[in-house]
Order: C-alpha cells, then structure tokens, then sequence
C-alpha cells in the first residue's frame, strides 16, 4: 500500500487522468480500467521511487500505453493492424481537467444507472478507489462489486451516454442525482459503528473530499454548499455519537466536548453562507437544523423553537416521513410531548413509515417524556423487534428495559 | 439491504420426480443464478446436504448431546439459502417468487441485521 500522502495524490488525479483519456480516446470502459491499472502501477512504483515531476503525465502515459497494448493485442487478434494507428493518442491533453471531473460525476450518477451501480462507479471511476477497497467498504463480495461496476459500463457503452455535460435544461435534476450518491456514500460510512467498520468510515471521508471538490468546481450552488455543510456538521459529532460497544448514543446524552469544533465552525460558515445567498433547498436546511444542534453548548440549550421552524420548511419544500418524525420531536421539546405524539398520529396511515422501527421509537421516547413508562416501554420494544441494525437493536432493548 | 432467502421443499417428494422434471427444476435456477450474477444482486448462497444427514445437537447442564435427524420426511425443510442483495424488498419478494421451491413448498425473505447505527 502507497503512503497516505501518495493515495491522497493518486484519488485526486484519478478523475482528471480519466477525463483525459476518455476525450481522447472515447471508450469510457477501457479508459477507466487503463486508468486503475496506471494508480495501481504507481503506488507500487512510487514509494520506492518517488513521485515523478508530473504525476498526472506519468498517469497518463502508462495508462494510455496499457490502452494501446490493448488494442494492438484486439486487432493483432482480428488482423487489423490500423485499429490502433487510427487510435494512437493525438498528442499534448488540452487542460479542462476541473470540467472533467464534474462531467465524470454526472455520467457515474446517470439515471440509467441503478444506485448501487452508480455508487460503485463514482467512487472507483471519481473516487480512484479499488473494487477490493469499495466491495470491503459496502460488506459485499468483491466478485459482486465487480460485476456491479462492469454492469454500469456495459450501460454507458450501450445506451451511448454521452461523455459531455448535461444539457442545461437537465443540469439541476441530474445534479440532485449527483449529490444523492455523495450523500448516500457518506450515509454508508456514517452509520458503521465501530470495530470491523471502521474501514466503512472511510466513506465519510471520501465523500466529504468529493463533495469539497464538487463545491469548488460549483461554488455558487447552495445545495452543494449545504450538502458539504451536512456532511460536516453531521461527522463533527462522531467521536461521541457511540459507546466503546457501537452502541449508539443519543444526541441529548453525548459528551459535547468531544464534537470537532473545527468541523463545526466550517460546517457552521459554509451553510450560513449558503442561506444568505442562494435559493433555499433540503440539504442547506438539514445542515442549518445540524448547526442549531452543535452550537448549543447542552442539549438542555437548544434552540428548539428555531429546529421547530426550521423542519417546518423543510417539511413544506421536501415533505417525507422522516421529516414528519424529527419535527413532532423538535415540538414536543416546545410544546410537550403530547403535542408531539398528536402530529405523529397520521404517520399510521402511511404505509411508508407505519411498521417502521424508527416512528415507534420515536413514540417510546415521546412517552418516556410524557411519564407514562408502560405505553414508552411497549415502542421501545416494538422499535427493537422491527430494526435491522444491531447496535440499535441493543440500545432499544436497554431503553426499555430501565423502564421495566 | 441484504436478505436471506430460506428455501424450503421437501427431500422426499423431490425424489419422485421424474429426471427430465428435476432437470427442468435444475434449469429454472440456473437461469435466475444468472441473472442474479449479472445484475449483481447475488451475494452468495449454499444448498444443504439431505436432511438425514443433520445432527441436533443440545446442551443441557453443560453436558452436549448431539443425535441423528429429525427425520420428518413428509415436512418441509430448510434445503438452502440464498443471500442476495436488493434494492428494495418487492424486488428480493420477486425472486423469491420465481425459484421453482415456492410454486411447490415455500421460500422465506428475512432481512439480514446490520451493524449501521443511527443515520444522519
């Protein structure tokens, strides 16, 4: 393995050195695989030899060279020799590599993509990652990881997606697309726990650098801006969101003073920015309900009126379940818990929510405030037998049973 | 999110069949294996050896016990797995649907635990 200075350096010229390639030589499926055999080549390469004067050329030439090996062996095969003449590289790359990037990001996040493929694609194509690396990050066979990644080029090569920005009129929705992906990668990294997962929280990371990138290619984008600010008012609480065990901690009961400051403050500047200027969207709201949350000093301090306002947006320019919940909880906080259990109420009519662990839980914490243990220790259990993750598993059933 | 696809049958009506219906059984799952390789859903998956081949074993004050069977060749019984990873649980309830053991005996879909904690 290269040193971490190293891997920094070749994650972030992965996206350039193929953007390079695929203007060059179209063919996105071939380039991408010339382009890990090239960061794979100089992080055996590196460490021993040092960094060449211009790493992004050095890339580029062996990756272009295993391209045309390719080729020559193709056409040697079928008897064509002017296959790879015609396909010699034209010269010098023309810059544009920032652009790139970005275009990058929009083809891995095309629609015709699933989520699964386009999550894969991005971070190996975008990202500079292995399919060892990603299959280890996601839990899942790396024979499966593969086949998932070579399915979405299949896909590209087959419905002719074009290597070229989205047309205008797409730009915004194909940018959504775009930014689900990071968020669902940072999502993915957030929710590992601890131990064996470690390796998971990894994603953040990365899908904290991608987004930085997207925000420095967009600057005047405010869901960019939010997202980054989410992504990192959100990790600023890591350090202190579970126990030594992985089981979760809830944010009224975390130790506060092990929360990042400096992630905060960043988080904090970037979505405060973002809301003076910019169209209002979900991502800056979600960031700016998180900021409320780290900026107060004791969970007792919370400005819930503003958390109260704040989801009253949100749930008015994006309406979701999970929206619903966070904001009977933020008026309970104001209001009572029963004022909270009433906007609950209608949640059991919503096939999307009803049977799901996360309403009962919320319910069991509502009663747990309103006093009465019998009915708060029924959700908690009921929230325990419905969720599939663990640690929350554990934490519900600790939850009901102090209230045995 | 993953799932466990428990497929039931029973070994017994299995051997009456003829070889040309086992065959075409054989066929159905190669086809949906396939197509659950290419997509990259499959996470893997195991058949069980016959049931008389099971042993039960049990514990009791500290002292283990392990005896041959059950042998309830007219029940169904747990034949294999399959670990599949969809997008969403119509889509694992579909293949599920499709392995020729439901149209005789039944399959199960049980999502697997994870170790993810709270989302952001």
């Amino acid at each position: 393995m290269p040193d971490g200075r190293i891997e920094d350096l070749l994650r972030g010229l992965a996206p350039q050195v193929l953007g390079v390639l695929v203007r060059r030589h179209g063919q996105f499926d071939a380039c991408e695989d010339a382009m890990q055999e090239a960061l794979l080549a100089a992080a055996l390469q590196w460490p021993g030899e040092g960094i060449p004067e211009s790493p992004r050329a050095w890339l580029i030439t062996v990756a272009t060279r295993r391209l045309t090996d390719q080729w020559r062996s193709e056409s040697a095969r079928r008897g064509r020799e002017d296959v790879a003449a015609a396909q010699e590289p034209p010269g010098v790359p023309v810059a544009a590599a920032e652009d790139d990037t970005l275009t990058l990001l929009f083809l891995c996040c095309h629609p015709a993509l699933s989520p699964p493929s386009q999550i894969a694609l991005t971070l190996r194509a975008v990202g500079g990652l292995t399919t060892a690396e990603i299959a280890h990050a996601f839990l899942a066979p790396e024979a499966t990881m593969a086949q998932r990644i070579s399915r979405a080029k299949q896909k590209i090569k087959s419905s002719n997606i074009p290597f070229a920005l989205p047309p205008d009129a797409e730009r915004a929705q194909r940018l959504g697309a775009v930014l689900h992906v990071l968020y669902l990668v940072f999502n993915e990294g957030y929710t590992a726990t601890s131990g064996a997962d470690l390796q998971r929280a990894d994603l953040t990371r990365e899908a904290i650098r991608l987004t930085r990138e997207v925000r420095r290619l967009l600057p005047a984008d405010g869901e960019v801006a939010g997202l980054l600010a989410l992504m990192l008012l959100t990790d600023a609480r890591r350090p202190a969101r579970t126990d030594a065990d992985g089981t979760p901690i809830p944010l009224a009961e975390q130790d506060r003073t092990r929360w990042s400051r400096r992630d905060i403050r960043e988080g904090v500047a970037i979505v405060t920015e973002a809301l003076a200027g910019a169209p209002l969207g979900p991502y800056q709201l979600q960031a700016a309900i998180a900021a409320v949350h780290d900026e107060a000093p004791s969970a007792g301090e919370t400005d819930w009126p503003q958390i109260v306002a704040l989801y009253g947006l949100l749930e008015r320019i994006a309406p979701n379940p999970m929206v619903t919940l966070n904001h009977a909880v933020a008026v309970a906080m104001v209001d009572g818990p029963r004022a909270g259990l009433d906007l609950l109420a209608p949640l059991d009519a919503d096939a999307r929510v009803a049977d799901h662990h996360r309403l009962a839980a919320v319910r069991g914490h509502l009663h747990e405030l309103a006093g009465d243990h019998a009915a708060a220790r029924d959700q908690y259990l009921r929230a325990a037998r419905r969720t599939t993750s663990r640690p929350e598993q554990r934490y519900l059933d600790a939850r009901a049973d102090r209230l045995r | 999110m993953k799932y466990m696809l428990l497929i039931y049958n029973n070994a017994a009506a299995i051997e009456a069949m003829t070889e040309e219906e086992r065959n075409a059984t054989f066929g159905e799952v190669d086809v949906i294996m396939k197509e659950l390789t290419d997509s990259g859903e499959l996470v893997g998956g195991e058949a069980l050896a016959d049931p008389s081949n099971t042993k039960t074993v049990r514990v009791r004050d500290g002292v283990p016990a392990a005896t041959d069977g059950p042998y309830a060749e007219s029940k169904e019984q747990l034949a294999g797995y399959l670990m599949v990873e969809t997008e969403t649980p119509e889509r694992a309830v579909e293949i599920a649907a499709r392995w020729p053991d439901a149209r005789y005996w039944a399959m199960e879909v049980r999502p697997v635990m994870n170790t993810a904690g709270l989302e952001m």
